[in-house]
């Protein structure tokens, strides 16, 4: 070797330093390769990383529409409760935090245990909608696995009263029954949610943008009066238990506008507590059961017949023996006179009498007035499940059926199809489209009846209510009724039971300036009164007179306490 | 030149002071708001349950019996009702 202290100069191959070089700006070319692609090819995944690190997506939760009656007073309102749930694989409690936990949500320890451990699922509701205060004592339990989450719970104020009108809501908030389904669209609201900067102690500091606004759902304001509807209930109520009858049902209307002030029905039940409910209690009767009205078909034919031209309200009509036969069918009145006028047909509501005024008229006539009045067809009043009824076609009508509908057998109309009819004796002949919902102005009626032939059977109705008529129990003190009764035999597998009923009442006051009209329904009275007359005709008496007073309805007959008919002194009706 | 510089160097830390006051400022009145919404949804679930509380009290059922059991009143009899006719 030769001598180290001479520095020497050593020539390195030149392609180290070229691969060094190149080494290096290779180095770089990935770098800047990768960070061109991270910039351009994945910048969209990498913002949407970034920002799952801070951004929140909020639901905003929407309340439903409150249901109001036509005074603001509240029927319906939601209000926030707390649902209360487990996962079971990080649920973990000691036993006194059981214990307090089970005592919160009323209910037994054991059971609760039981239904955490001994479930595959991995997810259990404890238990749903609690008030918020028991949720918030759940959580100061500090139990691990045990969340909550905000719900709304609908409640009902007005309970059995107006659970028929309103209907309810599920545990989801959907309507089910009644207005709630029916006005679903308006009432719910729609959830919005939005995005939002949280801090690192989950404080919102920022809102970056609105995903979706949030709509509350609209209030809804009723026709319904809750002080008459609460009457109505109250009476119908009241009549029910008195008769034993199986079920009734109450509609009132405001004549004017078409309005459905009170609609009750019996059976009912507490919407807010809807453990047990049964078929029968959730029957709105009024709207969607049909039934043969009886009697209170009358007045239509009658009416028919002097629009006609064919009767006059004096016409005397032959009567005597009390029946009468049409093929091999008889048709009785249960207490026979020689003879009647046309007005006494009504008052004394005689089946003959009628029969024999349905038999002058043509059949299509007669099918049409029902047709025009409203029968056959729902009545439209936006509710769900309403009744058509049934009403055969004219050409099938033998004679023997034409009688018999003449005072309303072998028809069949729905309790509000009933009162919505009997609008055109109390607007002058003008039918009235009904409402449920708060119009607060006139309705403009549809022409049935000319106005002088809807007047004189309105009187004819008047005096239906006087002593010598059907139902002397329906007037009210300080005010003129008209009315008239129904008393139907039950159809059963195709022929009439000898002793099961619907007694029925549809009337109106004031007389000279009608305001109110009130159909009554008794489902098999069977406490011995089951003619309309006797079961039907006081309920309507009770409501009417309260419900006059309320509107302030100004009198139109002496303020002097009502004689009432002692036995035997009430004409009673057949059918 | 350099004086300049210095005078937009001066201007520029005012600024980026002022974007960092502002910004502050203006997450404090964010939270202030929310916490401003937070109280009006609370408000307004009281006001429903008031609402609840009034209608369940004024239940026309539970009026009418008090009225009638406790304070023991009863509508007029017919017979002692006058009727005064306003006068137009």
């Amino acid at each position: 070797m030769s001598s180290a202290s001479v520095p020497m100069l050593v020539r390195l191959p030149a392609w180290r330093a070229r691969f060094a070089l190149f080494a290096l700006l290779a180095a770089f070319a990935v770098l800047a390769g990768r960070s061109a692609y991270l910039q351009s090819l994945k910048t969209g995944f990498l913002q949407e990383k970034g920002e799952a690190r801070y951004a929140r997506v909020l639901e905003v939760p929407a309340t439903r529409g409150r249901i109001v009656d036509r005074n603001g007073e509240a029927l319906a309102i939601s209000t926030p409760v707390k649902s209360v749930w487990a996962i079971p694989e990080d649920f973990d409690a000691s036993a006194a935090q059981l214990k307090s936990l089970a005592a919160l949500l009323g209910q037994d320890a054991r059971e609760l245990q039981r239904r955490i451990s001994g479930t595959e699922r991995d997810f259990v509701y404890l238990k749903r909608q609690i008030p918020p205060q028991a949720a918030q004592r759940v959580a100061e339990l500090g139990i691990g696995g045990v969340y909550q989450h905000s719900e709304f719970r609908r409640y009902y104020p007005g309970g059995e009263t107006t659970a028929h009108v309103i209907g309810f809501t599920g545990v989801d908030d959907a309507g089910q029954e009644g207005i709630e389904l029916a006005h679903q669209a308006l009432l719910a609201g729609a959830a919005g949610s939005r995005r939002v900067i949280k801090d690192r102690l989950g404080g919102i500091v920022e809102d970056v943008e609105s995903i979706r606004a949030a709509r509350d759902g609209r209030d809804l304001t009723l026709a319904l009066d809750s002080k008459i509807q609460n009457l109505a209930f109250g009476a119908l109520k009241a009549a029910v238990e008195t008769h034993k009858a199986k079920a009734g049902a109450i509609v009132a209307l405001d004549v004017r506008s078409g309005e459905v002030l009170a609609l009750a029905n019996l059976p009912s039940y507490n919407p807010n507590n809807r453990a047990r409910l049964t078929g029968a209690q959730l029957r709105n009767r009024v709207m969607t059961d049909t039934f043969e009205p009886g009697s209170t078909l009358k007045p239509f034919t009658v009416a028919l017949a002097i629009e006609l031209g064919r009767i006059t309200p004096q016409t005397m009509i032959q009567t005597a023996p009390g029946t009468l036969t049409i093929a091999k069918y008889t048709i009785h009145d249960a207490h026979p006179e020689s003879a009647l006028s046309a007005a006494q047909v009504i008052q004394k509501s005689s089946n003959v009498g009628a029969a024999k005024i349905a038999l002058g008229l043509p059949r299509e006539e007669m099918h049409d007035l029902f047709r025009r009045v409203g029968f056959g067809a729902p009545p439209r009043l936006g509710f769900p499940g309403e009744a058509a009824g049934r009403l055969r076609a004219a050409k099938s009508w033998r004679p023997v059926e034409q009688a018999t509908m003449a005072y309303g057998h072998g028809i069949s109309v729905s309790l509000i199809q009933l009162a919505r009819a009997y609008t055109v004796f109390a607007r002058d002949g003008e039918l009235v489209p009904l409402s449920l919902v708060r119009t607060g102005m006139p309705a403009a009626g549809k022409r049935v009846l000319s106005a002088d032939v809807a007047r004189s059977v309105r009187a004819m109705l008047e005096a239906a209510v006087q002593p010598g008529g059907t139902a002397p129990r329906a007037r009210v003190v300080g005010w003129r009724v008209a009315g008239k009764t129904g008393t139907a035999h039950k159809q059963e597998n195709g022929t009439y039971a000898a002793n099961r009923y619907v007694s029925s009442f549809v009337g109106f006051a004031p007389v000279s300036d009608p305001r109110l009209l009130i159909a009554v329904m008794l489902d098999e009275p069977a406490a011995g009164q089951h003619y309309g007359g006797q079961a039907a005709a006081p309920v309507f008496s009770q409501v009417m007179q309260g419900a006059l007073r309320m509107l302030g309805a100004p009198h139109d007959a002496p303020l002097a306490p009502l004689e009432m008919p002692g036995g035997g002194e009430e004409a009673r009706e057949n059918t | 030149m350099a004086k300049l510089n210095l005078l937009l160097l001066l201007v520029l830390v005012v600024c980026a002071l002022g974007l960092v006051t502002s910004q502050h400022k203006s997450r404090q009145l964010f939270s202030e708001l929310e916490r401003g919404q937070q109280r009006g949804r609370a408000l307004e679930v009281e006001y429903g349950q008031l609402q609840l509380e009034s209608s369940t009290w004024g239940l026309h059922s539970r009026v009418e019996k008090i009225a009638a059991g406790s304070l023991g009143m009863r509508a007029p009899d017919p017979r002692r009702v006058h009727v005064v006719e306003a006068a137009q």
